[in-house]
């Protein structure tokens, strides 16, 4: 290269190479065998066996659910807010009359498939009627599972 | 007939059984020419196994080293699924590689492209039957160990060339002529540091090269001459980290760059033939360092007799492999800490700075022989 | 041809050789992502580059204009997906614009403080992608490593590991929790020890030196011509950062520096990025002292409809300049169009420019020392 045009300079730099150059390599040999030799800094965890213990936080953002009480009772008025928020029209609420002509939910549809968990659905909701969950090992072999009905009571309410 | 310089107790228990075995058949194929012939043939079998079964054996072993050291580097814990802490990992790896569909890309030269792995193989097993593992076990113990080794050495690099040249793929051939400029420049670093050990030696033979450092850890070629020993041993590490085409100095696979390298067609058995010959080198080069510099089958003697007399009870063997596995160990943590420099950098730091250094090295080691008579 | 190539590094015309073509990419290990670049190459020596965009283009402006505002912010995640909490931040304050709403001061600390996160996880990712492409394994687990553990502070407070989705008009989704202070803290703690090894490591090794220094040179005026922001265009010389020169958010009642450089090599582009983490840091820790405990984290909340008009917003990201560019042609929920400015496309559009005459290992180094995303520049 270009430097090779001054001799003195060059044969300096060479000389300051050939001693930084190796220090700097040690320096770099320093830190991995500090890391090497401290088993406290491995960060693996061992997932399966560790299930117990995993808890995730209570924002996390998993899989959609509706709120019930044990018989069933949600406060979903079928107002379709969520659908409306939904990017990826992953939520088709039915609805359908009571007995008194009320409008009501008859059908909470769920399309985990494209749901993308952004949680727009949960903050659009005026009445508090659905939340994310905390699942995370939401994969599945049958497609036909990732299609759900999140209300198990029909035409409540 | 075959005239082994190095008394074997295998070889001689053969050599000693082959005549009593012969004794009870007829008299028509009882000579002693005979004899000495298929004496020499089981050795020759003998040989060709135990040669095997310390590469072939020694390379699964290396893999799951390779992987627990940079795993422990990197602050993972590595395969620990298989096996207790995964040690079977590995076997699982071989078997589905060996049960792999092998196929070439279309416009391969085929015969090149399955020929390309089997050469290279060929290289490292070759210097494996010199190494002195034990006082008595050499497989070959030839008198010009030392130029055989630097002539069979740089034979992988045409392997290399094949594969890369006859894949038919622009990486594949980019990665091949790295590759050979790479290895013929470091061979003749890598000649002249064993060249230097062969002057302070004063033999080619590398069982006379371990003998000449009998004594303590002191007598050790890296140790004995001050300073010039170490730095030949570093050199040593550096040119033989670039004759094995071993990270840093893996711009002929470059995975980043040429994602690949020479191999990036390879798939299935010829992959883990390149696969299997990048690690046995890493064992024939380890033995030589070891063999060279690190006192091979010698226990590290300290000078103090009753520390002494225990570790010389320790059988040579074990102490030969456990300076292979530390110097294996130094070749894996170089090679998980540093970044790979650039085709030309490389160039220029073996013309430019390891051949003079090797020179001076030269030199100062004939100074040192002249002085010290 | 070679008029264009930098001093030192003109094509050898001594033998005839013959030029051949290369296609890097879109699968190869150092392209980030799915780009494809074309080389003509004569030997190891590249004479030029074409970039191919596209693979995983999926066209959100377009999408946008038939989404609502909220919807957009989830979907700036999936743009810059290293800076995704950056991303939300700089559609949100085009949108405050819009709404002409003002921001609590607790709301303005938990950005700042997610922004610098975000921040230093997106310049890990460089260090360790950095590290990778010269071909240290180990750099590229190491910058992940502190990455985690910043991912495990943004899913305690957001929600979500990458995709965030956290920033809302007038403030944020959620209030931060009470650990999140103490977790910063003690991730700061961390970092002081962990950067001193790795630029330890890293920044003064000889072989990164030689490869990196008076590598892929990107003079002041290319840079300026060319669009560039972020690091890049400061390790060009050029003194500019959104943070100084057109503060948003708080950013002006905190005490930083803007690391300069003047080479416009790749190891300025490493250093400017790596005293970024430090002054990131910097600002977190003025944030940790100042965050005030009391107060809403949230203005009124208010249905997000815009009146008619044209609403800008520019931040810096860890990549460079991001700019939302709003139109609402009627007052509603939906956007007539946004059109987002992102910063890693001039870079690649530089990327020919500084990678002539180099070898194709250089080519590697410039392009990890860019660090572009390539879902932001397909969109």
């Amino acid at each position: 290269m270009q430097e090779s045009s001054s001799f003195i300079p060059y044969i300096k730099r060479y000389l300051k190479r050939c001693i930084t150059g190796p220090w700097s390599l040690l320096c770099g040999l320093s830190v991995t065998f500090k890391y090497f030799i401290d088993p406290r800094r491995i960060v693996t965890e061992q997932y399966p066996e560790n299930r117990k213990t995993l808890k995730m936080h209570p924002r996390y953002r998993g899989r959609l659910e509706m709120i019930e009480d044990a018989d069933g009772n949600n406060h979903c008025t079928a107002c379709g807010m969520c659908e409306r928020a939904c990017p990826n029209a992953s939520i088709n609420v039915l609805s359908t009359k009571n007995i008194a002509g009320k409008k009501v939910l008859g059908r909470y549809v769920y399309h985990f498939a494209s749901c993308t968990q952004c949680g727009l659905c949960v903050e659009a909701c005026p009445f508090g009627a659905i939340r994310m969950n905390q699942d995370f090992e939401v994969a599945t072999t049958d497609p036909n599972t990732l299609e759900m009905i999140l209300n198990k009571k029909e035409g409540q309410g | 007939m075959f005239v082994p310089s190095v008394t074997n107790p295998i070889g001689d228990f053969v050599r000693n059984l082959v005549p009593q075995v012969t004794a009870y058949l007829p008299v028509a194929f009882q000579s002693e020419t005979l004899d000495s012939v298929v004496a020499f043939l089981i050795n020759a079998v003998i040989c060709i196994i135990a040669v095997c079964a310390v590469n072939i054996g020694s390379a699964p072993i290396l893999i799951y080293m390779e992987r627990k050291v940079c795993a422990h580097v990197q602050c993972r814990l590595g395969p620990m699924r298989l096996g207790w802490h995964g040690t079977m990992q590995t076997i699982a790896d071989v078997l589905k590689m060996l049960f792999k569909e092998v196929y070439a890309p279309s416009g391969a030269d085929k015969l090149m492209f399955y020929t390309a792995p089997m050469i290279v193989l060929i290289a490292p097993f070759m210097v494996c039957a010199l190494i002195p593992f034990s006082k008595d076990l050499v497989v070959a113990d030839v008198s010009m160990g030392i130029p055989l080794i630097i002539a069979v050495n740089g034979f992988g690099v045409l392997g290399i060339l094949l594969g890369g040249w006859s894949s038919n793929n622009k990486y594949s051939l980019l990665g091949a002529l790295r590759s050979g400029a790479q290895i013929i420049s470091y061979e003749i670093s890598f000649a002249m540091i064993l060249l230097f050990v062969v002057m302070i030696s004063g033999s080619t033979n590398l069982m006379d090269i371990t003998m000449s450092q009998q004594g303590t850890v002191f007598d050790w070629w890296i140790f004995k001459i001050p300073v010039l020993g170490f730095i030949a041993f570093i050199l040593f590490f550096i040119s033989s980290t670039a004759e094995m085409n071993r990270a840093p100095f893996d711009i002929a696979e470059a995975e980043q760059e040429l994602t690949g390298g020479y191999h990036t067609e390879y798939n299935g058995t010829p992959f883990a033939m390149f696969y299997l010959a990048e690690y046995i080198a890493l064992v024939t080069n380890s033995a030589l360092a070891t063999t060279c510099f690190l006192g091979g089958f010698h226990a590290p003697c300290i000078g103090f007799a009753p520390v002494d007399n225990v570790l010389n009870m320790v059988p040579g063997l074990v102490w030969f492999f456990g300076k292979v596995f530390f110097m294996i160990w130094c070749y894996m943590m170089v090679r998980w800490t540093f970044v790979r420099p650039r085709v030309d950098q490389l160039m220029d730091f073996e013309w430019k700075f390891l051949l003079p250094v090797n020179l001076v090295l030269l030199t100062a080691g004939a100074a040192w022989i002249a002085i010290s008579g | 041809m070679t008029g264009m190539l930098p001093p030192g590094f003109r094509i050898q015309r001594e033998t005839n050789t013959e030029e051949f073509f290369i296609n890097m990419g879109p699968q190869h290990p150092s392209t980030h992502g799915a780009l494809r670049l074309a080389l003509r190459m004569d030997g190891e020596t590249i004479v030029e580059l074409v970039p191919h965009f596209g693979y995983i283009h999926r066209g959100m402006e377009k999408q946008a204009e038939s989404m609502s505002y909220l919807q957009y912010i989830a979907l700036s995640d999936r743009q810059d997906y290293l800076t995704a909490i950056q991303n939300n931040l700089g559609v949100v304050i085009a949108l405050e614009k819009g709404m002409n709403i003002g921001v609590p001061e607790k709301a303005e600390y938990i950005r700042v403080m997610l922004q610098e996160l975000g921040r230093i996880a997106s310049h890990l990712v460089f260090f360790a992608c950095f590290g990778g492409d010269l071909g240290g394994q180990t750099c590229l687990l190491y910058g992940f490593k502190e990455r985690e553990m910043i991912h495990d502070i943004l899913e305690e407070v957001t929600g979500s590991r990458l995709t965030t989705n956290f920033f809302r008009p007038g403030g944020s989704r959620y209030d931060v929790p009470d650990t999140f202070i103490p977790r910063v803290k003690a991730f700061l703690d961390h970092m002081d020890g962990t950067m001193k090894d790795y630029e330890r490591f890293l920044s003064k090794n000889i072989i990164v030196l030689e490869r990196s220094k008076g590598i892929g040179i990107l003079s002041k005026e290319d840079a300026i011509a060319y669009g560039c922001s972020g690091p890049v265009l400061r390790a060009s010389g050029v003194n500019f950062d959104v943070r100084r020169a057109n503060p948003y958010s708080i950013y002006d009642s905190f005490d930083f520096e803007v690391p300069v450089t003047y080479n416009g090599d790749c190891y300025d582009r490493y250093t400017v990025r790596i005293a970024e983490i430090h002054e990131s840091m910097k600002i977190l820790r003025q944030c940790i002292d100042r965050f005030p405990t009391e107060g809403p984290w949230r203005s009124k909340e208010k249905p997000v409809r815009l009146p008619v008009g044209r609403y800008y917003s520019e931040i810096e990201t860890a990549k460079g300049l991001y700019a939302t560019y709003v139109v609402a042609a009627t007052t509603g929920e939906k956007p007539y169009r946004i059109h987002t400015r992102g910063p890693s496309f001039p870079h690649i559009a530089a990327l020919n420019k500084m990678v002539q005459g180099h070898k194709i290992s250089d080519l590697v180094t410039i392009l990890a020392t860019l660090d572009p995303v390539i879902p932001e520049i397909d969109r």
